[in-house]
C-alpha cells in the first residue's frame, strides 16, 4: 500500500516480470499439457507416427471397456483404505510426536527415513522381503508371514496399502505434529479445569482444532494416491492379473506398452478430473470462510 | 458461566481424580505404544536391507534373516559399482541439481513478486494458477509432455527429465516460499526502498537472507522428489547411459532378481547419499516442513 501511495508508476512492472520465468515453465510443461491431453484424447497416435483425429472413438471404447470400472474401483479402494489406515495412525503419532520430550524428537528423525527411499527402492525391498520362498517368513519359519503375498488378489492389495502407509505415515505424522503444536495450551488447561479427561480433550479439542490440518493432510493423501505409479509398477506391475491395476498404471500400460496414446489420454483426462473434483470436495469441507487458511494449506 | 461448567463437570465425574488419572494414563499408553511400535515397523525392514546387503548368497539362504552376517562381504557392493552405478549416480546428481537450482530460483522470484505485487490482478492470477497446480496429479499430463519433448528433439536426454521436473516443482515451492516472504516485515522493504533500493536489490539483500531456511526446505523437499523420480525417466529416456538411480535400481533388480543381497546393496547405495544429506539438513527440513504445511 505504501508503495502505491508513493505514486511510483510502473512499480508493479519490475515485480511482475519476476514471476514470468516460473509462469512460462509452468505454462509450457503444466498447463499446455493439461489441455494437450484433452486434445489427444480425441486423436489416434501410436507414440511415434502421425497424430490423426479420431473423434469420439477413444472415449467410446474406453468408457465401454470393463477394464475401466475395475481400474476406477481399484484406485478408489486403495485411496480410501490407505486414507483409513494412514489418518488415525498419523494423527496418533503426530500427537505423540508433539510432546517435547527429547526421545520423541529422536523418534521423529527415524520416522522420516522411509521418505528418503525412492518408491522403486521400497517396492524392490518389499518384493524381496515378502518372497514366499526366500523372504522374511521363510527365513524365520513363520507360517503367517510365508504367504504368496503378491500372488493373491486381496493380499496384493493389502500389501500395496501397507507399503503406502509405511512410506507416507511419517510425513503426515510430521504435518500433524506441527498442527498439534499450534493449538493454544490454554484450551487444554481450561478443559482440564472443567474436568475433561485426556481422551475427551483429544476428541473435543485436538481433533476439531486440527480440522484444517486434517483437510491438508487428506488432500495430499487422496490426490497423491492417484499418482501411486512407481510403487505399484515395481511392486506388482498391476498384478496379479489386474488386481492392483490403478488408473495411473492403466494409463501407462495403454499408452506406453500397447502404444494407444488416444485411449491412454482418455484415462489421463479422467485422472485430472478426479483429482480436481476431490480437491474441490475437500476444500468445500473446510468451509468457504477459510480462504486464508486454505491458501496456507 | 465458568461456575456452571465446572459444576456440570463435577457432577459428570463420579469418581473425581481417579478417572481423570486413568484416562490420562490410557491415552499416553496408547500414543507411546503406537510410537514405539511404529519405530519397530520402520526399523525392521531397514535393518534387514542393511545386514542382508553384507551377506553372500549362501549365507542369505542359510542364515536367520535377522542374524548379523557371519562373514561380512563387500562383494555385493562391488557388483553394484561395477554395474555402472557411478554413471547412474552422476546422472541423478545432474538431473537433481539441474532441476532444483533453477526451479527454486524462479519459484523464489515468483513468490517475491506475488507478495510484493499484492493487488496486481495478473500476479493474483498467476498465484491462483500455481495453487490449482497443487490439486492436479501432474503425472496425468505425461503423454503430452512426452510429445512435447519429442518435438523439442530432447527425447532420451537428461534435459528431457530436467525441464518438466522444474515445472512440476514450481507450485509447491511458490506456495511455501510465499508463506515465508509474507512474514518479512513490510517496514523493512519500505525503509530499503526509501534508501533507493530496487526490487531486485531488495530481493537479494532482504528477502533472500531472511527466507534462507525456507529455501533450504523447499530445495530438499523437491530434491528428494526429483532424486527419487521414476516415471519421467522411464518415459522420456531409453538409453542405459541416461538412467538415473531409481530406474537403474529397477533394471538391476530385473537382471539380478535371484541375487537378493546384491539388489539390496543397490538399494543401500542409492539411498546413502540422501541419508547423508538428511543427517546434515534434517533440522531445517523437519521444522520447515511442519511450518510450511501446518499454517
Amino acid at each position: 500500500m505504501g508503495t502505491r501511495a508513493a505514486g511510483q508508476v510502473g512499480r508493479s512492472g519490475p515485480v511482475a516480470w519476476m514471476a514470468l520465468p516460473a509462469l512460462v515453465f509452468f505454462l509450457v510443461f503444466g498447463v499446455v499439457p493439461l489441455f494437450g491431453v484433452l486434445v489427444l484424447s480425441f486423436t489416434q497416435w501410436d507414440g511415434i507416427g502421425a497424430i490423426n483425429p479420431a473423434g469420439l472413438s477413444n472415449w467410446r471404447s474406453v468408457l465401454s471397456d470393463p477394464g475401466l470400472p475395475h481400474a476406477l474401483w481399484v484406485t478408489f479402494e486403495i485411496m480410501i483404505l490407505s486414507w483409513l489406515v494412514q489418518t488415525p495412525l498419523s494423527l496418533l503419532l503426530g500427537v505423540f510426536l508433539a510432546g517435547r520430550q527429547r526421545y520423541r524428537a529422536f523418534l521423529a528423525v527415524l520416522y522420516f527415513v522411509p521418505l528418503l527411499l525412492s518408491s522403486a527402492a521400497i517396492a524392490i525391498t518389499y518384493k524381496a522381503l515378502l518372497d514366499p520362498n526366500f523372504g522374511l517368513g521363510a527365513g524365520l519359519n513363520i507360517g503367517f508371514l510365508t504367504q504368496d503375498w503378491l500372488g493373491k488378489d486381496n493380499l496384493a492389495l493389502g500389501v500395496v496399502i501397507f507399503v503406502v502407509s509405511w512410506q507416507f505415515i511419517p510425513f503426515h505424522s510430521l504435518i500433524y505434529q506441527g498442527g498439534v503444536r499450534q493449538i493454544p495450551t490454554t484450551m487444554y488447561e481450561a478443559a482440564s479445569i472443567d474436568g475433561a479427561g485426556r481422551l475427551r480433550q483429544f476428541f473435543s479439542i485436538t481433533v476439531p482444532q486440527l480440522k484444517y490440518t486434517i483437510i491438508t493432510s487428506s488432500t495430499l493423501m487422496v490426490v497423491g494416491s492417484l499418482t501411486f505409479f512407481d510403487l505399484i509398477f515395481v511392486l506388482t506391475a498391476g498384478g496379479p492379473g489386474d488386481a492392483t491395476r490403478v488408473l495411473a498404471l492403466d494409463m501407462y500400460k495403454r499408452g506406453f506398452q500397447a502404444n494407444l496414446m488416444g485411449p491412454a489420454s482418455v484415462i489421463a483426462v479422467l485422472l485430472v478430473l478426479i483429482g480436481l473434483a476431490l480437491a474441490l470436495i475437500l476444500r468445500r469441507l473446510g468451509g468457504s470462510t477459510t480462504a486464508s487458511q486454505q491458501e496456507g494449506a | 458461566m465458568a461456575v456452571a461448567t465446572s459444576a456440570q463437570a463435577t457432577s459428570r465425574r463420579e469418581a473425581p481424580g481417579t478417572s481423570y488419572g486413568r484416562k490420562l494414563l490410557r491415552l499416553n499408553w496408547l500414543g507411546g505404544t503406537a510410537g514405539w511400535l511404529w519405530l519397530v515397523i520402520v526399523i525392521v525392514p531397514i535393518y534387514w536391507i542393511v545386514i542382508t546387503s553384507f551377506k553372500d548368497q549362501s549365507a542369505f539362504f542359510a542364515q536367520n534373516p535377522f542374524a548379523l552376517p557371519a562373514e561380512p562381504t563387500l562383494a555385493n557392493y562391488q557388483l553394484v559399482i561395477e554395474s555402472d552405478f557411478p554413471r547412474y549416480f552422476l546422472n541423478s546428481v545432474i538431473i537433481t541439481a539441474g532441476t532444483i537450482i533453477p526451479a527454486v530460483a524462479i519459484a523464489f522470484m515468483a513468490a517475491y513478486a506475488i507478495i510484493r505485487g499484492a493487488g496486481s490482478k495478473f500476479l493474483a492470477g498467476v498465484n491462483g494458477l500455481f495453487l490449482m497446480g497443487l490439486a492436479i496429479p501432474l503425472q496425468a499430463t505425461i503423454i503430452p509432455v512426452y510429445l512435447l519433448i519429442i518435438k523439442m528433439h530432447l527425447y532420451d536426454s537428461l534435459l528431457a527429465i530436467i525441464l518438466p521436473s522444474i515445472a512440476f516443482s514450481i507450485p509447491l515451492s511458490v506456495l511455501v516460499l510465499t508463506n515465508f516472504i509474507r512474514d518479512v516485515p513490510k517496514e523493512l522493504f519500505e525503509s530499503m526502498r526509501v534508501d533507493g533500493a530496487t526490487e531486485w536489490g531488495m530481493l537479494r539483500s532482504l528477502a533472500l537472507p531472511l527466507t534462507r531456511p525456507a529455501l533450504v526446505t523447499v530445495s530438499i523437499y523437491n530434491g528428494l522428489g526429483v532424486w527419487n523420480g521414476f516415471l519421467l525417466p522411464l518415459i522420456l529416456t531409453q538409453s542405459p547411459d541416461k538412467r538415473p538411480l531409481p530406474l537403474a535400481l529397477w533394471t538391476f533388480q530385473g537382471q539380478y532378481s535371484v541375487n537378493v543381497p546384491a539388489v539390496l546393496a543397490s538399494v543401500v547405495l542409492t539411498t546413502l547419499p540422501i541419508v547423508v544429506l538428511y543427517a546434515i539438513g534434517r533440522r531445517q527440513l523437519l521444522s520447515g516442513l511442519t511450518a510450511g504445511f501446518s499454517r
